[in-house]
This record gives C-alpha cells, sequence and structure tokens, in this order.
C-alpha cells in the first residue's frame, strides 16, 4: 500500500480515536452535564487518544520506510551472482541503477540481463513484503496507542496540560526543521569549501588579484590554468553594494522622514504601499529593466559627457539594484521613526523647536540604532543579489573601481562556475562553495550586527 | 467681594458681567428645567497678567472641548487648573503655547495674549511663543541624549549662548534652579534617561527654563512620581514663582492647595470658577466647585 494512503488511515483512526477518548470521557462523568466534573474539555481527551493514535503510528511507518528500503537494498545485493558481488562499490552501484530502470519501466524487462531481471523479481517481491508488513504494523502500533491512552482516561486524567506538552514538543520540531536545514547548508557548503582549500591555498583565494577559473581540460591545451584570487570578486561586489546603499539610503531614509513626520494620513495610506510594491517586483525584472534600458542610456548619456560607459557597468547594476532595496530602508525607517514617543516631539515643540529641528536633533537620534538596523539588512541584501548583478553588471573580473566598466560580483561567480556541466573534483566547481562561504560568512554578519542593534533599540522605550 | 446671597437669576447677571465679579458662598446655580447656569464665577482678571484668554473655545472635531472660557494668569504666582478627567484643563492649558496646533483637526477661536499680543495672530512666530510659555509634561520626557545636551538643547536652538562658557553657565544655572545640580554635576555627560523618574522630571524643567521664558506650563507634573519625589517638585514649584508665572494642571486637590496661589476649576469644558486658592477650597461659590472639592464626584 502506499505512503500517502496509509498516512490517511493513520488520519482516520485517530479521529475514531478522538470521537472514542470524548465521549469516555463524557461517559465517565455521567454525560454532557456531568462535564464540569472533568479536569479537562472532554475535546482534550479526544485529543489525547488521537494524538497517542496518530504520532507512534506515523513515526514507526517513515521509520519503516527509511530501514526497509536498505534492507530491501542489501539483501538485492546479498542475492547477486558471486562474480557481481566481487566487483566495486561503483559498478554494484551501476548493476542496482539498472535494476531500478527495470522496475521504473525506463527499461522493458525483455531486453535487461538475466541477473539484472532476477534481482527486478527479487525486489519487487521484497518491497511488497516490506509495504505490507509496514502498514500492518503501523496500524496496529497506532491502535494499540490510542487503546493505551483511552483506558487511562477518568476524569482526574490533566489531559489538557499532557495535549499541550505534546503539543509544545511537536512545536520545537518545526522550529528545529529549520535549524537543522541551516546547519545542513552550512556543513555541506562548508565541507565543499574544505576540499576547495585542499587544492587552492586559502591566502591566495582570499588576497590574490587574479581570478580566471577556466582550467585545462587536457594537458596540452594553454592559456587555462585557472588562477582564484577573489579580489576582484570582492571589490566588484563592493563597489555595486556601494553605489546600490548609496542610491537606497538617502531616497529611503527621507521618503521615510516624509512619510512619517510630514505627509497626512491619506497620503501616507496610498504612498506607502506603493513604495512597497518595489519590494514586490521579482529581480529578474530589475535584472532586465538594468540591462536592456538602464545599461544602454547611460552609456548614451556616458557618451554625450564624452565617456566611456560600457553597457554593462557597475553603474547600472548599482543603480537598479539601490531602487530595489528602497522599500527595505524605508519600511524599517519609517516604523522606526513612528515607534519615536510623541512625547519626545511634544517636548522639542515645546522648547520651540520647530518640525525640522525636532526631526534632526531628537527624533533621528532617537530612531538612529533602528535605522542602521535596517540599512545593514538592506546592504546585506545589496551583497547577496545576484540576478541583476548576473543580467547587468557583466562577466569580466577586473580589478577597479571605476563605476563605468563592467566588473563581476560573487554570486554572478557562482552562477557561471555552476551553470552548465561541470565535474565536482575541480577547483573551478569547488569554488562556488568557496565563495558562497564567503558570502554566507558576511550576510550572517551583517544580520547579527543589524539584528542585534534593531533588539538593542526597541528596549529603550518599553 | 459681595458677600450678599444672590437668586439664582441675580447670580447669572452678576456672573455675566465678568470682571472680578463674585457671587455668594456655593450659591445653588441650578437654573428651571435642571439645567445648571455654568457661567464662570469669581476672580477672572487679575492686575497687570503675563497671560490673559477670552472666550476661548476649542473644537476636535465635532467635539466642542472648551467652552467659552475666560481666564488671567498672573506674574510670579501659581494658579492650578483642577477638575475630574476630560474636564478641558489640559487642553486649555495646551492652548497657552499652541501645542494643539500640532493635533489635526484641533481649531481654537477666542483670544489668548501674552504681555497683550494675540498668540494666534498670523505674525506671532510660534518657535519664539514656545520659547516664552514653556512646558512640562505629564511624564517625564528627556532627550535621550546626555543631562548636559539636554538642558543645552533650547540654549542651542535659540541661539541664547554666544560661547561655550556661555553655554555651559546657563546649563549649570538651570540646574540648579531646578534642584538637580548638586545631584549630577558629576555626570553631564550621562544619558538623561538613567536618571529616576523625579530628577528627569526635574531635568525636565531644567531644560524648560534654560530658554529663560515667562510661563511655564505643567501638565501634571507629578501624577508619574512617587510621594517623596513629587515634594520635591512641589517645594521646586514654589522657588521658581519668584521669577515665573506657572500654570499647573493637576489631579491632586491636595497639590492645588498646596502649591497655587489661585485655583481654577473645570467642568466639561467649561470654567466654572476662580479665585484664591484658599477660598475656592475653603468656601467654593459654585455647587459643582463644592461638589468636586468635597469629593462628590471626579
Amino acid at each position: 500500500m502506499h505512503f500517502s494512503a496509509v498516512l490517511v488511515l493513520i488520519l482516520i483512526l485517530s479521529s475514531v480515536g478522538y470521537q472514542a477518548g470524548r465521549r469516555r470521557s463524557l461517559s465517565a462523568v455521567g454525560g454532557r452535564l456531568g462535564a464540569r466534573n472533568l479536569h479537562s474539555l472532554p475535546g482534550y481527551y479526544g485529543l489525547l487518544v488521537a494524538l497517542w493514535c496518530a504520532i507512534p503510528a506515523v513515526v514507526l511507518l517513515t521509520g519503516w520506510h527509511i530501514a526497509g528500503d536498505r534492507i530491501v537494498v542489501a539483501s538485492v545485493l546479498a542475492d547477486l551472482p558471486a562474480d557481481v558481488r566481487g566487483r566495486t562499490a561503483a559498478e554494484q552501484g551501476l548493476m542496482l541503477n539498472d535494476v531500478r530502470n527495470v522496475l521504473a519501466g525506463n527499461v522493458s524487462e525483455a531486453d535487461a540481463s538475466g541477473p539484472v531481471r532476477a534481482a527486478a523479481t527479487e525486489w519487487r517481491r521484497l518491497d511488497r513484503l516490506s509495504q505490507i508488513s509496514g502498514t500492518v504494523v503501523a496500524l496496529c502500533v497506532g491502535m494499540l496507542g490510542a487503546a493505551l491512552a483511552w483506558r487511562r482516561i477518568n476524569p482526574e486524567l490533566r489531559a489538557r496540560n499532557s495535549v499541550e506538552s505534546i503539543v509544545e514538543v511537536l512545536l520545537i520540531g518545526c522550529a528545529g526543521v529549520a535549524i537543522l536545514t541551516t546547519i545542513g547548508i552550512i556543513i555541506s557548503v562548508l565541507y565543499e569549501a574544505i576540499h576547495f582549500f585542499r587544492l587552492v591555498p586559502i591566502t591566495e583565494f582570499l588576497f590574490g588579484t587574479k581570478w580566471s577559473p577556466q582550467m585545462a581540460i587536457r594537458a596540452d591545451q594553454v592559456g587555462s590554468s585557472g588562477a582564484f584570487g577573489a579580489v576582484p570578486l570582492f571589490t566588484g561586489t563592493l563597489l555595486i553594494a556601494v553605489i546600490a546603499m548609496a542610491v537606497s539610503v538617502p531616497i529611503g531614509l527621507f521618503s521615510a522622514i516624509y512619510l512619517a513626520e510630514y505627509a497626512d494620513r491619506r497620503f501616507r495610506a496610498i504612498v506607502k504601499p506603493l513604495l512597497e510594491i518595489l519590494a514586490g517586483i521579482p529581480t529578474v525584472v530589475y535584472g532586465f529593466f538594468a540591462a536592456l534600458t538602464v545599461g544602454p542610456l547611460l552609456s548614451s548619456v556616458g557618451q554625450t559627457f564624452g565617456l566611456t560607459v560600457s553597457s554593462e557597468s557597475a553603474l547600472s547594476a548599482g543603480l537598479v539594484m539601490g531602487v530595489m532595496i528602497i522599500p527595505f530602508v524605508s519600511s524599517l525607517s519609517d516604523d522606526m521613526i513612528t515607534s519615536v514617543p510623541q512625547s519626545l516631539r511634544d517636548g522639542a515643540y515645546a522648547l520651540g523647536a520647530t518640525r525640522s529641528e525636532t526631526i534632526r536633533n531628537v527624533v533621528l537620534p532617537a530612531a538612529l540604532p533602528g535605522i542602521v538596523g535596517g540599512v545593514l539588512l538592506a546592504a546585506s541584501r545589496a551583497i547577496g543579489e545576484t540576478m541583476i548583478v548576473v543580467m547587468a553588471a557583466g562577466l569580466s573580473a577586473k580589478l577597479t573601481a571605476n563605476p563605468f566598466e563592467a566588473v563581476t560580483t560573487v554570486t554572478v561567480q557562482i552562477v557561471t562556475l555552476l551553470v552548465g556541466d561541470s565535474e565536482f573534483d575541480s577547483p573551478k566547481t569547488l569554488a562556488a562553495f568557496a565563495l558562497g562561504l564567503v558570502l554566507f560568512v558576511v550576510t550572517l554578519a551583517l544580520n547579527v550586527v543589524a539584528l542585534r542593534v534593531v533588539r538593542k533599540y526597541r528596549e529603550q522605550y518599553e | 467681594m459681595s458677600t450678599s446671597v444672590a437668586t439664582p437669576n441675580e447670580a447669572v447677571r452678576a456672573a455675566g458681567s465678568r470682571g472680578g465679579v463674585s457671587v455668594s458662598a456655593a450659591a445653588d446655580q441650578s437654573l428651571p428645567g435642571g439645567f445648571i447656569d455654568t457661567t464662570t464665577v469669581g476672580q477672572v482678571t487679575v492686575a497687570d497678567p503675563v497671560m490673559g484668554a477670552r472666550k476661548v473655545n476649542v473644537h476636535y472635531g465635532a467635539k466642542h472641548a472648551i467652552k467659552d472660557v475666560s481666564i488671567d494668569v498672573a506674574r510670579n504666582a501659581v494658579i492650578a487648573f483642577i477638575g475630574p478627567s476630560g474636564c478641558g484643563k489640559s487642553t486649555f492649558l495646551r492652548c497657552l503655547n499652541r501645542m494643539n496646533d500640532t493635533i489635526e483637526g484641533a481649531k481654537v477661536e477666542g483670544l489668548i495674549t501674552l504681555d497683550g499680543q494675540d498668540i494666534y495672530d498670523k505674525r506671532q512666530d510660534v518657535v519664539q511663543l514656545r520659547a516664552r510659555v514653556g512646558m512640562v509634561f505629564q511624564k517625564p520626557n528627556p532627550f535621550p541624549k546626555s543631562i548636559y545636551e539636554n538642558v543645552a538643547y533650547g540654549p542651542r536652538i535659540h541661539g541664547l549662548a554666544a560661547t561655550k562658557a556661555d553655554l555651559d553657565e546657563v546649563v549649570q544655572t538651570s540646574l540648579q534652579k531646578a534642584g538637580l545640580w548638586e545631584e549630577v554635576k558629576d555626570r553631564l555627560d550621562h544619558p538623561g534617561t538613567g536618571l529616576s523618574g523625579g530628577q528627569q522630571q526635574r531635568l525636565c524643567i531644567a531644560r524648560a527654563i534654560a530658554v529663560d521664558p515667562e510661563v511655564i506650563l505643567m501638565d501634571e507634573p507629578c501624577s508619574a512620581l512617587d510621594p517623596i519625589a513629587t515634594a520635591k517638585i512641589e517645594d521646586l514649584i514654589d522657588e521658581l514663582r519668584q521669577n515665573y508665572a506657572i500654570v499647573i494642571v493637576t489631579h491632586n486637590m491636595q497639590q492645588a492647595a498646596r502649591v497655587s496661589q489661585r485655583t481654577a476649576y473645570f467642568h466639561l469644558g467649561d470654567l466654572i470658577e476662580v479665585g484664591a486658592t484658599e477660598q475656592v477650597f475653603t468656601n467654593p461659590r459654585h455647587k459643582l466647585t463644592e461638589d468636586y472639592i468635597t469629593g462628590r464626584f471626579g
């Protein structure tokens, strides 16, 4: 029977358990009128039975599936002819793939070799056996759990407390999934990056100024020796991020000040959501806007002033990225400015301060930590942004501070290194993980600092 | 002041004529049909007032918050505004330095003068007005700056101190006048928000007197403070009276009796009675005032 079908069965079983538990709790106190003599509401007794039914059954079923697959594979391998068993693990893996293909119907059974056909038949038999036994055992465990919980029901049983502690454990589990995923990502990136640093020294990666990741595939190829100095990527990223911040911080901050302090309520109600739409535009749309509209425009404007602006430039990518992150700055700054207590503004007004003096000397300093937090979050967004720079910033890893030239960023290089067919043991591919690690560390540091700053600010007025 | 017993109609006529006219002790101001006459009784005017209000009306949108209030503020004296919650005493206080300007939908009518000049005149700069009529709020609201900067802020924005030494001088005398100097002189660079509630409120008073105002408005300045801090502020108010006119709104009738020379009783937007504090508390002329001070409502 299929996994999801068994899940539905368990669900039905546990809802039956719910009804049974509820009814038993009520009958223990002589019907609905006696419900006040129960420790908990009748529904909690039902829930307790349902949870005792569903949780052990689902856990067992999942475990059975994971373990069952392995046991099946192992016993299929053990049944293979002696000459196959003697081969290397890679060859055995190929053989298993053949068997899987036969099972999935990708290869017709008639085309397969004798041992493969035999193995497929065996596999199918074992798999069915495992599924049927798994279903039976899971349902039995579910019923057993429900029965145990059902028997324990009496008016003194603290069903609510038990249910709530079970729910708490489930919530912890959900939070744990998110944390474990993050840890998993960190470990995998770290693992591959360490691989890379075995091939290329970390000092060369961090301080080298030449980036040319193409490796010679054959010994007689020329000009593709591979150089992994990431400094041009860091400077390119920094250049674009600085341009983006130079656009977004003043515009975002000033629009936040206008919206929070000057605009009347109706205007604010219309403009604030409009501004936040900017954050909802897909970055790929910003990307082709930068590549097809802003880039050529800057290039032709540059020509009229006698400047050489390449059509893929740090400037066009940075400008468009700056527009994209305006809402990050403005929205957070706006929240921070409006959360400055009115009493501080009143204090300044009562001393005869004008509105702009009040904003400059009282409101902004009070909101500053929060605003800095918003700006740092926007900066980490700018550094990690990929689509706009892929489309508009170019690919050449030049070490330059000239915003009119094409530069490349860490994210762009990760994309280009991993696009297409690539082997996972060459430094070219592994370099992507090292770059990813650097990016991760930098944005994580920025986020941590930003969150700390914001939190510190929050404590001030509560 | 007259001491004759007036009939209700006489009381209406007498109070209607305004200007220092008074009526007898706690006369019954009920009018035919169950209405109560809310025309102000008592001593509305004083000689040489620093501020004066005539027929002031305030509307918040549809709400008529202040109705035809006329009252004078005397120099070098404390006047207390008392009355039940929502009676308009704070609203009226905020009219005196135009803090209601910052509230959307507030409309002030009538005449309010400072040294004879209309403060709602178009030519009146609200910034200068507020430098002359300072304000202390219900909750201490020091800026998130150092103690020094809190006090120096007003003189700075008004350009009152030419040199750093001048500014130091202003800060020191203001803190001394506010009775805070001894407690903070060694930590002027510490944040003002780190002081205790009572110290913060005295810091706010120092901040207000640093710009050398003529009038200081205090909106329930002790309602967020403990009794000891309250006693200090009350002593301070009594000292400040030597140099400033003080208008204080308070919920605490004992406080009004302790610190003020004149008392005004507000009721649902009407100014019911004004007079010497002792008289208002011991011998109220209006039924509503009497009911309030004897604790029948409020």
